[in-house]
C-alpha cells in the first residue's frame, strides 16, 4: 500500500490529488483543535463580514466564524461519504457478485431489486425519504446506500460476468474450489480495481449530494454546520456579501479535484498491468 | 530497366527502435530484404523476432514510441519513410493491402459483407451494381459458394474458415501489387490451411501480385513461398530461395528450427530437438552475434564480433545470404 | 496395466433454444449433441490422444470428464466409480485425482496471483495445511523445470513458455492419477514445443501419470502419444494405437487428416487428399454417414446408412462403410 501511495505521489496529478484528499481529510478530523472559533458561538456584532485575520473566511449573518463552520463541515461531509460508500460498496459488491456468478434465476431476481430502486429519481426518492422518517444524518446515510447499491452491483455484476468464463476460474472450478473461496480469492480482487476509482470519484458526488439535501434543510439539522447549509445561508444573501457562497463551495471544489485526480491515479497504479505499459 | 524496379518492395538498412522505460528497445536491426514483382516472400521467425515490427513499418502504422533510425523503405519506386500521409492512404488498401490472423478484427461486425465489400472501392467511379457485381465475382474466385445472395450477410453468420476467405477477397478486390498476409492460416485447422494455401497461389498467379507471407509453419512456408527470410530477435539471419535455404540451411538457428519442427520428424521419440535458452534481452544487446548464447556451433569470435551478411551462392542468379562467421571461413 | 478410465457411450448436449421455442417450432429437440456416444478407455501411465478440428466437440468431451460439465447420458468410470453419479464429497476426491492443463497458459492462471501462491492452490482448496507451502512450490517449480525466483512473478511476466510451465506445475500438484492437457503446445513457439512435450513425457515416466491429451496439431501425437482417437461432429470415426494410426489409418477423415500437413521435406509425405467444403453444423447433421458429404470416397450407401464400428483387433476401430 505505501508503495502504491509512493508511486502515486510521483506523478503530478496524483501528488495534487493525494494531498488535497489529505488536507481535506486532516482538517475535518482535527476540526476541533485547529478550528479558532466555535463553529456555533454567535456572535451578532462581527455579522457578515469579509476575510481578515479574524475571520479567515469572514463571517454569516449570525457573526459565526465561516473557516470554522467549513472546518466541522467538512466532518459531516466526510462522515457522511464515507461510511454511506463503504456500506454500499459491501453490499454492492456481494449482491453483483453473486447475481454475475450465480444461477440465472437470482441474477434476474437481484437486477429486478436494482432496477426498481434505480427507477426512483435520487433526488426524489431523498426528499420522499426525508419526509417519512425525518431530517437526520442517518437518513442521508440510508438514502445514499440504497441508491449507489445499484450502481456498485451492477459494475461488478458485468466484471464478474466477463471473469466468470476466463480460464483461471474454470481451472479453479476443476480444482474443486468452492463458489465462496473463487469469488473470496479469484473474482473479488479482480473487480475491486475499477470499482475503488469509480467509488474514490462518488465520494464527490456524495459530499454535493449531502450538500444539496442540507441546502434543502432536509440534511443535517441546524445549526450544525454543512457545506450544503452555509451555501443556502449565503444564497440568501448574496446582495449582500459573496464570502459564505465562496467559503461553502471552494471546498466542494477541492474536495471533487482530489479525489478524482487520487482516483485515477490509484487506478493506473493497482493494475499490475497498466503499471507495468506507462 | 534498373535494379530497383524488379522489386515491389526494397527495404535497405532499416532499423528501428522502441522507447521503453528501460531504455531503448532495438526491435529491428539493419534488415535488408528484397520483395521481387510475382514473388511470394516467407518470413519465418519466433515470437519476439521483429515480424510485426516489420509489418507495421511496411504499411507506415507504428506505435507512438516506435522510432525508425535508419534506413529506407522503397514501395514501387518511392521510399515510404518520406512519403507524404495522403500518399500513403492512397497505397493502403489499393497498391498495398493486409490480411490478419484474426479475420474477425478486420471485418465490421455490424455490416453486411456486401456493404464493406462495395464501401473499400469509394475511390472508384462505377456505380453501385458494378461495385456489387464486382465483389460478387471476387468471392467466387476465393471459393465461397453462391456469391451474390451471401453478400447480403454478416460477418458471423460465416464460419472461420470462410471469414479469412472474405477477408482475403476484400484485402486483393484492388488488384494491389504487394499482399501482405500475417500468419493468415495459423488459427485455421489444418484441412483449411491447406485449402487457403491453394487458393492463396492460384489467386497470387491470376492477379500477378507479391505475397509478404509471415508465417511460424516451417510446412506452410516451403509448400507456399518462392523465397524465405528467416529472422531471429530483430535480424534477418539468412534469405534466399526456399529450396536452397530448408534444403541446405547455413545459419545455425536456421538448422535447429528446421530439426525442432514435429513434421519433419518422421520417426517416434520421447525426446523431441528444442533450442535451448532464450532470444536476448533487446534493450541490451550482446556485442557479438545475436545467436551466440543458444548457439551450439559457436566459437571464440561469435562473442566479440558481429557477423557480415555473405553470399552462400556465388554467381547464382538467386541469392542464398547467411549472417554467420561460420560461412566467411 | 489396468484401466484408469473407462467412458461409455457419453453424450453431452446443448441447448441451442428454449423448451418453448422448440415446442412453438414443433422441432423435435432444442438440444445439440455436442458429444455423442463416445466410448473410450485410458490405462494406467498411458497417453490417450484426441485429435480433431474446431467444432469437432473434442474440448466438450474433456470439460465433461473432468466434471465441468454435465452429461445428458452414458458413465464416466474413474477406477471403477461412475463420475457422473457422484455426490459432491466424492466429487472432491476425484478432483484430487485428476488435473488440467488448459489451452491458454497465461489465461488459466489467476492474474493477481503470484506463481508461488498459483501452484499451491491445489493445498488450500483440499485443506492440506500440514504442508509447507514454501517447499511445495519450490518443489513443483523445479519439477518443471523453473528456477525458485518464479515464485512471486505475476502471470503477466512470464513468456508463454514459462506459463505453460507453471500450468504443468500446478497440475502436478496434488500427485494426480490423471492429466488432461487442451492444446499443451497452443501458442508455443516451435522451439519451446518440444521443451513442453519432452517435460510431459519425462514427467510421465518419472511419475507414471496418465495423459489425455486434446490437439489439433498431428505432428506432435506421434511423438507423445500411445493410443489416439479421432473426432468428427461428437463422434469418433477412429481409434486405435498411434503407431498404426499414423502408419495406416482406416478412415478417409483421418487420411485427409494426415495428409493435410504442410511439410518441409516430402519424405514420407502422403498423397494430399483435398476435402470439400467445411464441418457441417451439429444442427443440421448429414444422413447416414456424417462425414459423407466432405468425403472423397463416398458411395451411394453412405448418405442412407450409417456405419457400425468395425474391430480390427488389437482395440483398434473405425466407423466407415468403407475403410481404407
Amino acid at each position: 500500500m505505501l508503495q502504491v501511495l509512493k508511486k502515486v505521489s510521483a506523478e503530478p496529478l496524483g501528488l495534487l490529488g493525494l494531498v488535497l484528499v489529505v488536507l481535506m481529510v486532516a482538517s475535518a478530523v482535527l476540526a476541533y483543535w485547529i478550528a479558532p472559533y466555535d463553529p456555533i458561538a454567535l456572535n451578532i456584532i462581527d455579522r457578515l463580514q469579509g476575510p481578515s485575520f479574524k475571520h479567515l473566511l469572514g463571517t454569516d449573518q449570525l457573526g459565526r466564524d465561516l473557516f470554522s463552520r467549513v472546518l466541522f463541515g467538512g466532518q459531516v461531509a466526510l462522515k457522511v461519504a464515507f461510511i454511506s460508500i463503504s456500506i454500499a460498496l459491501v453490499i454492492g459488491v456481494l449482491l453483483g457478485m453473486v447475481a454475475g456468478f450465480g444461477p440465472k434465476w437470482l441474477d434476474s431476481l437481484i437486477m429486478l431489486f436494482f432496477d426498481t430502486i434505480r427507477s426512483f429519481p435520487t433526488v426524489m426518492f431523498a426528499l420522499a425519504t426525508v419526509a417519512l422518517v425525518g431530517p437526520s444524518l442517518m437518513t442521508v446515510v440510508a438514502v445514499i446506500v440504497v441508491t449507489s447499491i445499484p450502481t456498485y452491483g451492477r459494475v461488478v455484476r458485468t466484471q464478474t460476468l466477463s471473469i466468470k468464463n476466463n480460464e483461471f476460474i474454470k481451472a479453479e472450478q476443476v480444482m474443486g474450489a468452492s463458489t465462496a473461496r473463487i469469488l473470496r480469492v479469484h473474482v473479488l480482487p479482480n473487480v475491486v480495481g475499477p470499482l475503488l476509482i469509480l467509488a474514490s470519484m462518488d465520494i464527490p458526488t456524495v459530499i454535493a449530494l449531502e450538500a444539496g439535501l442540507s441546502f434543502l434543510g432536509m440534511g443535517v439539522k441546524p445549526p450544525t454546520p454543512s457545506w450544503g447549509s452555509i451555501l443556502n445561508d449565503g444564497y440568501t444573501l448574496i446582495r449582500n456579501t459573496p464570502w459564505p457562497i465562496v467559503a461553502g463551495s471552494i471546498p466542494l471544489l477541492l474536495v471533487t479535484l482530489g479525489f478524482t485526480f487520487l482516483g485515477e491515479s490509484l487506478r493506473d497504479q493497482l493494475d499490475p498491468k497498466l503499471r507495468n505499459n506507462r | 530497366m534498373s535494379k530497383a524496379t524488379d522489386n515491389v518492395l526494397s527495404i535497405r538498412n532499416l532499423s528501428i527502435d522502441y522507447a521503453t522505460q528501460e531504455g531503448s528497445l532495438k526491435a529491428l536491426r539493419n534488415v535488408d530484404l528484397d520483395i521481387p514483382k510475382g514473388q511470394i516472400v516467407g518470413v519465418v521467425g519466433e515470437s519476439g523476432c521483429g515480424k510485426s515490427t516489420l509489418i507495421s513499418s511496411i504499411i507506415q502504422l507504428m506505435a507512438n514510441n516506435a522510432k525508425t533510425t535508419s534506413g529506407t523503405v522503397f514501395f514501387e519506386g518511392e521510399d515510404l519513410l518520406t512519403m507524404s500521409p495522403t500518399k500513403l492512404k492512397s497505397l493502403r488498401g489499393q497498391r498495398m493491402s493486409i490480411v490478419f490472423q484474426d479475420p474477425m478484427s478486420t471485418l465490421n461486425p455490424v455490416l453486411t459483407i456486401g456493404k464493406q465489400m462495395v464501401d473499400i472501392q469509394y475511390r472508384d467511379k462505377r456505380s453501385k451494381s458494378q461495385k456489387r457485381q464486382r465483389s460478387a465475382d471476387m468471392l467466387a474466385q476465393v471459393g465461397i459458394p453462391d456469391p451474390a445472395s451471401r453478400l447480403n450477410q454478416y460477418p458471423h453468420e460465416f464460419s472461420g474458415g470462410m471469414q479469412q476467405r472474405i477477408s482475403i477477397a476484400m484485402a486483393l478486390q484492388a488488384q494491389p501489387a504487394l499482399l501482405i498476409a500475417d500468419e493468415p492460416t495459423t488459427a485455421l485447422d489444418a484441412t483449411l490451411e491447406v485449402q487457403i494455401i491453394d487458393m492463396l497461389k492460384e489467386l497470387q498467379s491470376s492477379i500477378g501480385c507479391s505475397i509478404l507471407f509471415i508465417s511460424h509453419h516451417l510446412g506452410v512456408i516451403a509448400e507456399l513461398c518462392n523465397q524465405v527470410v528467416v529472422m531471429y530477435a530483430g535480424e534477418i539471419v539468412e534469405q534466399g530461395p526456399v529450396s536452397r535455404v530448408f534444403k541446405s540451411p547455413k545459419h545455425p538457428y536456421t538448422q535447429k528450427l528446421l530439426e525442432c519442427d514435429p513434421a519433419s520428424i518422421a520417426k517416434k521419440t520421447r525426446n523431441l530437438p528444442t533450442i535451448e535458452g532464450e532470444i536476448p534481452n533487446l534493450s541490451d544487446l550482446p556485442a557479438g552475434c545475436i545467436f551466440t548464447s543458444r548457439c551450439h556451433k559457436k566459437t571464440a569470435q561469435c562473442e566479440e564480433l558481429k557477423p557480415k551478411r555473405h553470399a552462400v551462392t556465388q554467381g547464382a542468379t538467386e541469392k542464398h545470404f547467411v549472417t554467420c562467421h561460420l560461412e566467411s571461413l | 496395466m489396468s484401466q484408469l478410465l473407462e467412458v461409455n457411450n457419453l453424450r453431452v448436449q446443448f441447448r441451442v433454444k428454449s423448451s418453448m421455442a422448440s415446442w412453438l417450432q414443433k422441432s423435435e429437440s432444442p438440444f445439440i449433441d455436442a458429444v455423442r456416444d463416445v466410448s473410450f478407455k485410458i490405462k494406467e501411465g498411458e497417453t490417450f490422444t484426441l485429435v480433431g478440428e474446431s467444432g469437432s466437440g473434442k474440448s466438450t468431451l474433456a470439460n465433461a470428464v473432468v466434471g465441468l460439465l454435465p452429461t445428458a447420458s452414458g458413465s464416466i468410470n474413474f477406477m471403477g466409480d461412475d463420475v457422473t453419479q457422484m455426490p459432491d464429497k466424492q466429487l472432491m476426491a476425484y478432483r484430487k485425482q485428476i488435473s488440467m492443463m488448459w489451452q491458454n497458459p497465461t489465461g488459466s492462471l489467476s492474474p493477481r496471483m503470484q506463481v508461488g501462491d498459483a501452484i499451491t492452490e491445489p493445498y488450500k482448496i483440499h485443506n492440506l495445511s500440514d504442508r509447507d507451502k514454501q517447499q511445495e512450490a519450490k518443489r513443483l517449480l523445479n519439477l518443471v523445470g523453473l528456477s525458485a525466483r518464479f515464485q512471486d512473478r505475476y502471470p503477466h511476466q512470464l513468456s508463454g513458455g514459462q506459463a505453460r510451465r507453471v500450468g504443468v506445475a500446478r497440475a502436478l500438484a496434488l500427485n494426480p492419477k490423471l492429466i488432461v492437457a487442451d492444446e499443451p503446445t497452443a501458442g508455443l513457439d516451435v522451439s519451446v514445443q518440444g521443451e513442453i512435450l519432452n517435460l510431459l513425457n519425462r514427467l510421465q515416466d518419472d511419475l507414471g501419470v496418465s495423459l489425455f491429451v486434446i490437439t489439433h496439431n498431428l505432428n506432435i501425437v506421434r511423438h507423445i502419444s500411445d493410443r489416439t482417437a479421432i473426432m468428427y461432429l461428437g463422434r469418433f470415426v477412429e481409434e486405435g494405437p498411434t503407431d498404426d494410426i499414423f502408419v495406416n489409418p482406416h478412415h478417409p477423415y483421418t487420411l485427409a487428416l494426415l495428409s493435410a500437413n504442410p511439410e518441409v521435406t516430402n519424405v514420407g509425405a502422403l498423397e494430399r487428399i483435398a476435402l470439400k467444403g467445411e464441418v457441417p453444423s451439429l444442427m443440421h447433421r448429414p444422413s447416414g454417414c456424417e462425414f459423407h458429404t466432405r468425403c472423397p470416397f463416398a458411395q451411394e450407401l453412405c448418405a442412407t446408412v450409417a456405419p457400425v464400428g468395425i474391430d480390427f483387433g488389437f482395440e483398434y476401430s473405425a466407423t466407415c462403410h468403407y475403410p481404407r
